[in-house]
């Protein structure tokens, strides 16, 4: 499977298997978003608002997993040299930039009715600030250094460091008082999120996952081709 | 397997992120105080002196049957179920705040047991669930 990702092996990647999953993700966000917005029932103190969830939780457990997976490769690219990893990431790290903003925009429209404030620098929201500002750092050193193995290095390490930042961020809820509340979802002991609201979430976290999957597969395609461009013209 | 190079960038690698990691877990140690959000009744209780000029955030529980409400002011009290604070407050609170519910309060402490909010914000928990379901919960439960 994972020679499928291979540089000769993405460039020989056809429309179709985009084009299938764009079909297959359109499915699920929308069902998805039906089961979201109309099936499912509004909670017993927030009312409607709890929909708003069904966008901002799937965003944050992109975003974080996502950097997760750059912090990784990272790691396995200083060490081993492997080619494509960097162009893998570097492809990543754009969705993953979005979706950490995308949650924080609606956790912020969620905040005001719900806590009675848009905003607070509270252990959560600020480390999740923190993360949003790796992403940009990362994607800046890969549009301003011009040297690709600087600009591999230096990212690297980056997203090393803020490899730091994602234990904090999930466990702030649990190490400090924060606004924010702990988490529904846990490893360890049954949700404390109803299985009507639990079913829509999981739903839209499959169809922003297969969507990311489809960006990331264009993209990576576009930065091999880069890549093996740039190599010719030297 | 590994070629010298790889092992020597391995032993590097472990190095920095353990450095990295004891230096984030000191710089969080020392900022404790900056990001904790709010301070629970508790732990106003067990504080040595309390600084009535700084500005603060106490949270916890609405007390049962403690809200007291007027044309422009509340009065309740926040617990965490060992200790309790009085709060007053002037002004409007959050659609979300109410008996037994979570709650932030701005403001200044006057001594241990009264405290002045100037802004008040809901806390909201974990739990998501339907009404009907609340209602049979709360059926079951009398």
């Amino acid at each position: 499977m994972f020679k499928n990702f291979f540089p000769s092996k993405i460039l020989s990647l056809n429309n179709n298997l985009v084009s299938n999953l764009l079909a297959v993700m359109i499915l699920v966000i929308f069902v998805g978003l039906i089961y979201a917005l109309f099936l499912s029932p509004p909670d017993y103190i927030q009312g409607d608002s709890v929909r708003i969830m069904y966008v901002h939780v799937p965003s944050s457990f992109i975003a974080l997993g996502i950097f997760g997976i750059i912090g990784i490769f990272s790691i396995l690219n200083l060490i081993f040299k492997i080619k494509f990893l960097p162009l893998m990431a570097k492809s990543l790290a754009p969705i993953g930039f979005v979706f950490s903003l995308i949650s924080i925009v609606t956790g912020s429209l969620w905040g005001k009715p719900t806590w009675g404030i848009w905003w607070v620098w509270d252990a959560r929201l600020t480390s999740m600030v923190i993360l949003l500002f790796f992403y940009i750092a990362y994607i800046c050193v890969w549009q301003f250094v011009n040297n690709f193995e600087r600009a591999n290095k230096i990212s690297s390490v980056i997203s090393i460091v803020g490899l730091f930042n994602l234990p904090v961020i999930k466990y702030s809820v649990d190490w400090w008082n924060t606004l924010h509340q702990p988490s529904s979802i846990t490893l360890t002991s049954a949700p404390t999120i109803h299985y009507s609201m639990l079913i829509p979430l999981i739903i839209m976290f499959f169809g922003m996952a297969i969507y990311s999957l489809i960006i990331f597969l264009m993209r990576y395609k576009t930065e091999v081709m880069r890549f093996k461009l740039d190599k010719k013209k030297k | 397997m590994l070629s010298k190079r790889v092992k020597s960038k391995i032993v590097f690698l472990i190095f920095l992120m353990t450095t990295a990691s004891v230096a984030f877990f000191f710089i969080l140690k020392s900022l404790e105080k900056n990001v904790v959000y709010f301070f629970s009744p508790t732990e106003i209780y067990d504080m040595s002196n309390v600084a009535s000029e700084e500005r603060i955030r106490i949270g916890g529980l609405v007390k049962e049957k403690s809200v007291i409400k007027s044309q422009t002011s509340v009065k309740f009290i926040i617990t965490d179920l060992k200790n309790e604070i009085n709060v007053s407050y002037n002004g409007v609170v959050p659609n979300l705040f109410a008996e037994g519910k979570g709650v932030i309060a701005e403001g200044y402490l006057r001594d241990k047991k009264y405290f002045v909010a100037n802004s008040i914000l809901a806390k909201h928990d974990e739990n998501y669930m339907p009404p009907e379901v609340i209602k049979a919960l709360e059926k079951s439960n009398n």
